[in-house]
């Protein structure tokens, strides 16, 4: 069971798993910088960032540039840790079989 | 979830992680290139434009004069190079090669790197050369440390030795040349061929 218990119900969909990859190896990306990277709608990037954020995975900054909002993610230290374990029984996993 | 679907979701990590930071992609052969150049710099330099011994460089002889001509050009060349590299990996897979990583990247990189050029000229200018390498190799360090944050290769490593060579570089006077030909010339090579073979492997 041990490896199971690692495998991330949250990281478990392909457009969460997405905007972290993304994060992980970026210091922050922007909606846009993600939407762009990712292919997503409007919509449909707000409600998985939004599940990663309450899940404290991911941090949120609002701030503005110019008059246009401009709205920053990044990953948190909860986050990164998460997503090495799911990653690493991923690997596990492949390798079993 | 099956195995197949295990083996997608690593694939397009990979895939996204690449792409957000594509610099790792262009490390390896312009490394190498850019060894090359310095190397080959550093040995016109010796033959033909370092004074006799016992001479001195001076700010505005003609040798010195000829050392910067030769200094743009490594640079030059380099700068190209990998600009070159990178244009053709990015349309390869079909990327924009200007967008926010790069525009960030570029902006840590300089950053460090025009701070020291701009200061070793105002060394020269109050002639002291003795420590050029060593402040070229240390700037160069710490300008490669900080445009790794943008990068998941392993250019931090380069960066870190340039710093420790330059700072040996400062302690043993006399000897920048040779210093200045390890850092940008072996130590370029050493990281892109080692870069190159990880990205073959892959």
């Amino acid at each position: 069971m041990g490896i199971i218990d690692n495998i991330n119900k949250l990281f478990d969909h392909r457009i969460r798993l997405g905007i972290m990859s993304i994060l992980m190896v970026n210091e922050n990306a922007d909606f846009n910088r993600l939407k762009e990277l990712l292919d997503l709608t409007d919509g449909n990037l707000a409600s998985h960032v939004k599940a990663l954020e309450q899940a404290k995975y991911i941090l949120v900054e609002k701030s503005f540039v110019g008059r246009k909002p401009n709205t920053r993610y990044s990953t948190t230290k909860l986050g990164k840790t998460e997503f090495k374990k799911h990653i690493e029984a991923l690997e596990k996993l492949i390798q079993k079989k | 979830m099956s195995e197949k679907d295990y083996l997608k979701d690593i694939s397009e990590i990979k895939n996204l992680m690449n792409k957000s930071s594509r610099f790792i992609s262009l490390s390896g052969l312009s490394g190498i290139f850019a060894g090359g150049y310095a190397i080959v710099g550093a040995i016109i330099a010796y033959f033909y434009i370092f004074p006799e011994t016992g001479d001195y460089l001076t700010l505005h002889s003609w040798n010195f004069k000829m050392l910067l001509i030769l200094l743009l050009s490594v640079l030059g060349l380099s700068i190209l190079t990998a600009y070159l590299l990178t244009t053709i990996k990015a349309k390869k897979n079909k990327e924009k090669i200007w967008d926010a990583t790069t525009r960030r990247l570029l902006l840590n990189f300089m950053i460090p790197l025009v701070t020291g050029g701009i200061y070793i000229l105002i060394k020269l200018n109050s002639q002291h050369y003795g420590l050029t390498a060593s402040l070229m190799l240390i700037f160069y360090g710490l300008a490669l440390v900080n445009a790794s944050k943008y990068t998941v290769g392993n250019v931090k490593f380069l960066g870190y030795g340039q710093i420790i060579l330059g700072l040996i570089c400062a302690a043993l006077p006399g000897y920048g040349f040779w210093f200045w030909l390890i850092g940008f010339g072996i130590f370029h090579i050493i990281y892109g061929s080692g870069m190159y073979l990880q990205e073959k492997k892959r």
